[in-house]
Formats: C-alpha cells, sequence, structure tokens
C-alpha cells in the first residue's frame, strides 16, 4: 500500500502529472484551477520533472501548445476553468478529430455572466460535445489517481482519444484530503512511456489535419464515433489494471444502497459523497433510496447505466447546469434518452442544484427526494425545477 | 544588374521540390510560389503548422496532400503556438533521450489575417517566450481564402468585399498594419521582409532564420491576383513593382538593426503599380498622390533607420 498523506487536491494532481513523467506542460492561471499550475511551475523548477513548461498567453495557446507538442509524440498536460475553458473550446474539438490524447483537468466553474468564480458544471455542459473521453471525479483521490489511467488509456493504441478529468472546483481542488499516493515503480509499470502511432518527423513525413470536402467529411467523423464508442472495453480494462495495482476498482456508474431501492438518486461528480450521507439518513428512517452516480461522462455508459437503475421507480436527478430554452437539466437528458423506450421505465423528475457553487447540504437530497416523490405521485412524470432558488 | 543576378541565381538552388505540384492555387498564385521557395530553402528536416487560409486549403484536400514534409494544419488563429509546441516537444524528447538528436526546424506559417489580425495574440506570445522556431506571414493582403475580405494588412485605398468601394468610401480606409516593426519590437534575433519575385534574395533570408538560434519573422509580400484584380500573367511584375516603388521594401531587421536587401536611390512612380491592379481601379489623382507621399515618407524614414544602424 502506497503512502496516505493530507494534501490539497490541485497539489496531489500535480503530483500525479509529475509522476506521469509528462513532457510538455502550457498553462493559463484560472481560479480555481490555478493551484494546479503553480505547484507545476514549482515542480519543474526544482528540477523534480524534467518538462518544458509555459505559462503562456492565453488558454486557447495554452491547448495548442499541446497539441503541437502531442503531435511530435511528447507526453503533454493543460489545465483550466470556466472561462478558460470556453476560450480553448475550439480547440477541444481538434484534438480529438487529430486523435492527440492530451489529457486536460477541468476544476469545475460556472460559466459568466454574472461572473462567478464556484463551482458548477456549467463548463463542462458546453464541451460536451467535443469528442473526449470525460470522467466525472468525486474526491481527492480519485481525481490523482485518473490521472494516471487517463494518460494510459488516452494513449492505448485503441483509443488514442484525449481525456478530460472533471473535478469540481473548490470543493475538490482547494481542499485537503487524505490521498494514497502511489509508489513511482508501481506507476512505471502502470505506465509506459508515450509511443506515438503517427507523430510529424522528418524521417516520416505525414500530413496531419488535411481538411475535408463533404464527400468524406461524413466518413471522417463516423470513425471517430465509432472509435470513441468502441474505446469503452479499454476504457474498463485500464480501470481494472489499476484496480490489480492499487485495490481501488472504478466503474462507469457508481452504485451506492441502490440494490432494489425504489428511489434513486443520480449524481455526478463531488455530489456524491454528500448525496452518499443523505441516503444513509433516509435507510437509517427505513426508505427505500439509493444512489447512482455517473463517473464516465463521455463516452456515455448506456448500459451500465440502465442496469443500474433497473426496477427503480423513481430517478431524481442531480443536474448542475442549465441549459437555458433547452430540455432542461444536461445530465437529465441524457438519463431520458438512455431510458428511452425501455418499458416500464421510472419517472425521472430533474433538479438543478448547486449553481455557481451554491451550497447543498444532505438535507436538501431529502428535501429534493421528498418533493418529487409528492410530484411524482401526484402525476408529475417529468418534473423539473431549479432548487432552492429564492423567489 | 541585381535583377539579372536573380534571373540566373535561380538555377543555384535546388532541384527538388518539397511542395508538389498538383496543388489547388490559382494560376499567378504568387503566394503559392513563396511557399514552394520556402520549403526549398529549408529542406526536408522541418515541421510545417500551417494556419487555416489560402495556403492550407490548396495542399491538403484528404486524402490528398501537397507535402513532402511533416505538415500540421490545426485553426487559423493559433499557428504560432502549436508550432512552439512541436518546438517544445521536440526539445524534451530529445534531452529525454527519447527521439535521436538532430535539428529540426519549427515553422509556423499564416496570412495576413492569420498573422496581423487573428492571431497576433498567439504570436506575440510565441515571440515573446523565445521559441528557437521561424513564422512566416504569406501576405497577400486581404483574407483570400474566404472570398477577399479586408485584412489589416489591406493598403488603403484596396476595394476588398469588406471594404468595398461605394457612393461616400472609397475602399480600404485604415493603413496598412506594420508587422515587422510589431515583431521586431519583440527584440527577436531576425525580422525580414521578402517576396517571391526576388526568389534567390527570399531563399537567403529563409536560410538565414533558419540559422539563427531563436524566433525569427518573415513577412512575405504574395501577390495574389484572385483578390487584387491582376492578370495571373504580371504577378512577378507587380512583386517587383512593390519593392521597386517603395511600396513593400526588402529589409532585415537583425538584432534590432535594421538594413535594407536593396535599396533604389529613386522609386519608381507608384502609378505604374497601382495602375495594372483592379482593387485600386477607383482611385482618383488625388488619392493616388496621397498614397505616394505616404510611401515616400516611410521608405525615407526606413532608410534612415538603416543608415543610422538602428
Ligand atoms: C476562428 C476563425 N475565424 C474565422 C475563420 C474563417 N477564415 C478562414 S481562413 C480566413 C482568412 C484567411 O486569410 P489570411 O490569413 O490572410 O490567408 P489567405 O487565405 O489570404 O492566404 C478566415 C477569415 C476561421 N477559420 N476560424
Ligand atoms: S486566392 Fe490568391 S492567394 Fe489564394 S490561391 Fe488564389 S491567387 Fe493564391
Ligand atoms: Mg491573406
Amino acid at each position: 500500500m502506497g503512502k496516505r498523506v493530507g494534501m490539497e487536491v490541485s497539489i496531489a494532481a500535480a503530483e500525479a502529472v509529475k509522476q506521469c513523467n509528462v513532457d510538455v506542460v502550457s498553462a493559463y492561471p484560472i481560479t480555481p484551477q490555478t493551484h494546479i499550475v503553480e505547484h507545476l511551475s514549482e515542480i519543474v523548477a526544482n528540477g523534480e520533472l524534467d518538462a518544458e513548461f509555459f505559462c503562456v498567453e492565453s488558454e486557447h495557446s495554452a491547448l495548442s501548445v499541446c497539441v503541437g507538442s502531442e503531435a511530435v509524440g511528447a507526453r503533454s498536460f493543460t489545465c483550466t476553468s470556466a472561462q478558460g475553458l470556453a476560450l480553448l473550446s475550439e480547440i477541444t474539438y481538434i484534438v480529438s478529430g487529430l486523435r492527440l490524447p492530451i489529457v486536460m483537468i477541468v476544476a469545475n466553474r460556472t460559466l459568466s455572466a454574472p461572473l462567478s468564480i464556484w463551482n458548477d458544471h456549467s463548463d463542462a455542459m458546453m464541451i460536451r460535445d467535443c469528442g473526449w473521453i470525460q470522467y466525472f471525479v468525486e474526491n481527492g483521490q480519485e481525481v490523482y489517481d485518473h490521472v494516471f489511467i487517463s494518460y494510459r488509456t488516452a494513449e492505448d493504441r485503441e483509443v488514442l482519444f484525449p481525456a478530460i478529468i472533471n473535478m469540481d472546483g473548490f470543493t475538490l481542488s482547494h481542499v485537503i484530503e487524505p490521498i494514497e499516493l502511489i509508489e513511482q515503480e508501481k506507476i512505471d509499470q502502470f505506465l509506459s512511456p508515450y509511443q506515438p502511432l503517427y507523430s510529424l518527423h522528418p524521417d516520416h513525413p505525414v500530413t496531419m489535419g488535411a481538411f475535408a470536402l463533404p464527400s468524406i467529411f461524413a466518413e471522417t467523423k463516423k470513425a471517430q464515433e465509432v472509435a470513441l464508442c468502441s474505446s469503452m472495453p479499454k476504457i474498463l480494462e485500464v480501470w481494472k489494471a489499476f484496480g490489480d495495482l492499487t485495490g481501488r476498482y472504478y466503474r462507469p456508474i457508481e452504485t451506492y444502497q441502490a440494490e432494489g431501492a425504489d428511489t434513486l438518486l443520480i449524481t455526478m461528480g463531488s455530489f456524491g459523497e454528500t448525496a452518499s450521507v443523505a441516503v444513509d439518513q433516509m435507510r437509517a428512517e427505513g426508505r427505500s433510496v439509493g444512489l447512482v452516480k455517473i463517473r464516465l461522462w463521455r463516452p456515455f455508459p448506456f448500459d451500465d447505466f440502465k442496469n443500474a437503475v433497473k426496477g427503480a421507480k423513481h430517478l431524481v436527478v442531480i443536474d448542475r447546469a442549465v441549459s437555458v430554452g433547452g430540455p432542461k437539466g444536461p445530465v437529465a437528458s441524457e438519463v431520458k434518452s438512455a431510458l428511452y423506450g425501455m418499458e416500464g421505465h421510472p419517472a425521472i423528475y430533474d433538479f438543478v442544484a448547486g449553481i455557481s457553487g451554491r451550497d447543498v447540504a444532505p438535507i436538501d437530497f431529502i428535501k429534493m427526494v421528498d418533493k418529487a416523490k409528492i410530484e411524482i405521485e401526484e402525476g408529475n412524470q417529468e418534473g423539473y425545477e431549479l432548487y432552492g432558488v429564492r423567489e | 544588374m541585381t535583377e539579372n543576378l536573380n534571373v540566373f541565381a535561380v538555377r543555384t538552388l535546388t532541384q527538388k521540390e518539397y511542395f508538389a505540384p498538383g496543388h489547388r492555387a490559382c494560376q499567378g498564385c504568387a503566394e503559392v510560389l513563396a511557399v514552394r521557395l520556402v520549403a526549398k530553402a529549408l529542406g526536408r528536416n522541418v515541421i510545417v503548422s500551417n494556419a487555416t487560409g489560402c495556403m492550407e486549403i490548396v495542399s491538403s484536400p484528404l486524402p490528398f496532400t501537397s507535402w513532402r514534409v511533416p505538415w500540421f494544419h490545426v485553426a487559423f488563429e493559433n499557428t504560432a503556438a502549436v508550432a512552439s509546441g512541436v518546438e517544445a516537444g521536440l526539445k524534451a524528447l530529445m534531452r529525454k533521450r527519447r527521439i535521436p538528436r538532430k535539428k529540426i526546424i519549427s515553422l509556423a506559417m499564416a496570412g495576413d489575417g492569420g498573422t496581423a489580425d487573428i492571431g497576433l495574440q498567439a504570436l506575440s506570445g510565441a515571440l515573446e517566450r523565445g521559441h528557437d522556431m521561424i513564422y512566416i506571414c504569406t501576405d497577400n493582403e486581404a483574407y483570400m481564402n474566404t472570398g477577399i475580405q479586408r485584412s489589416s494588412s489591406t493598403p488603403f485605398g484596396a476595394s476588398t468585399t469588406t471594404s468595398p468601394v461605394g457612393k461616400v468610401k472609397m475602399g480600404q480606409i485604415t493603413w496598412k498594419k506594420n508587422m515587422p516593426a510589431i515583431a521586431a519590437a519583440h527584440n527577436i534575433p531576425y525580422v525580414a521582409t521578402a517576396c517571391p519575385s526576388y526568389p534567390i534574395d527570399l531563399v537567403q533570408k529563409v536560410k538565414k532564420a533558419a540559422a539563427i538560434e531563436g524566433p525569427a519573422y518573415i513577412h512575405i509580400l504574395s501577390v495574389c491576383p484572385t483578390g487584387w484584380r491582376s492578370a495571373p500573367e504580371l504577378s512577378i511584375k507587380l512583386g517587383r513593382l512593390a519593392v521597386e516603388t517603395g511600396v513593400f521594401p526588402l529589409y532585415e531587421v537583425e538584432n534590432g538593426k535594421y538594413h535594407l536587401s536593396m535599396d533604389f536611390p529613386k522609386l519608381k512612380p507608384i502609378r505604374e503599380y497601382i495602375k495594372l491592379q483592379g482593387r485600386f481601379r477607383h482611385l482618383t489623382d488625388d488619392l493616388i498622390e496621397e498614397i505616394e507621399k505616404r510611401v515616400q515618407k516611410e521608405y525615407e524614414a526606413l532608410k534612415e533607420r538603416a543608415k543610422q544602424g538602428v
């Protein structure tokens, strides 16, 4: 077993990047991602990591530098939040189209306006369809672990997709948690140096980033979609290998007290831990409530999700972003499309809660479950509410 | 004299082509000629990062490519950042002994729009960080790829689809942005202007840029018959006239010191250059005179700088 130490989650993330022996780091500061970049710059300044480190002039360039370095075969890392993610979003679609396995941590933060530095998932939802593998992690240990997991998965020749680790800003990025660090020898065993399938080098000239006419574009997109969906077995395989190494096994969908539960809370990210406390309380009162946590957002694990909610009567989805003028919360829309056509599928009640970092305590989850129960029993099968708004 | 030298010395250039024939540029395109010469000058040990624009579109229709060297296109405004990442990645990999050490040039290439407008920030960042790379702006004085819209590099008076001639406006109402001066203001070791009508000069400058450590910036005037509404067979002549009239002087800025690559004691009348281009067709005598005055003033200032060695 590795050493267990109390450390800020952002520091742990930076340590993991160091342990991956990343070659190029390029980033631009934005709250709440800053501590990762700051700590990485210290690591490089102290010679603990042999990497080219650039604090560039914008997030757009931060990711663009990584695109250049990754394309020559260098393992590259960047991280950002909210406005930064919005600024570099143009490039996210290009990175996945080019099949460059860059890893990016997003310390999730609210998108302006109004300006807010606090946490929700509006930034992640903006680039939902950018074609990256997208994880939502629940605690500091998962952040640390997923840096290794992401590189190994992304760089696998049967995958070759970039990966985003979404971690809630402040609630994860700025808290001190006990983290079990993994010995370097184990990491070296788990993650070998990046061996690109294609790279830019004069010894084997290739053209990357050619333009496509309508006569060929659809074929390239189809190839990309098929490739991302068929990387699921690899994603699972890497999680399994990581579990064998550390004892920590991860799944695309995690359940807690869900077996046979009538009502299931559905969460993504750090809400999972708070919601599990609420579930314990409700269980203690003899209520049949469980929890389903989505860890893998892209490719969306439709089958695992369906299995996890089979038999439940009510689903209470907790979204953390508003889809203004759209089909309510983005997670709920995914859930609905996953279950569409499923016989006797559960009623789905959608809450958007905790946007811009507003506190959501265990009692709030209980209140949401209660509210959903009343509404559903009164016949409102697909309710939606922005929870806790003062009116 | 210099003209003759240029004509014959062309034969001293390598016959190897790294930019293959069969591309889709328009007839008489001097921008693609510039690209071909740059590719010749740099040889095979190069990685090209190319911005969105004419040169990207004419050379890379999937599944074909005109490029016999590694070539990369990512987006419109980030080419300097991409090329700096290429340089950084190679540096890290060589230092960590994961690829053999050898000199590989990271070349960024973008049009005037991709350089002077939307890509200026990324370019400034890359120059300031001091990457060992070459940045080439192929300046055809408008956004040609998207249909001849104005850029900040479009000259005063030129009509484009977004600086049209109307009842109250006479084409572009702003003066051409001085990109080489902006690049030089970053205190980089090498800045130069070039034009494919002077191929030897162009090739020499590109080779010099390759030999220098640190960022180098070369601004290449590239005649575009489609956008300039000029006859395709006049492209080389027009490039010469741009230089001989003082509209586009050829010079270098080495470690901050300016010097002219060729000097003309007497500039040719600007009218000779302007009259061959449909984009200037509407210009009145007064406007032409105004342009000529400005060009002369700027040329004198440049000459003075070069004379004083600053
Ligand atoms: C972010 C973004 N904005 C706009 C465009 C559309 N666009 C593509 S190329 C181009 C103009 C290119 O002009 P220039 O850089 O001068 O190159 P040229 O085609 O003239 O060689 C424009 C506006 C784009 N691709 N990306
Ligand atoms: S539009 Fe102009 S720059 Fe573009 S290919 Fe044609 S001639 Fe060349
Ligand atoms: Mg142009």
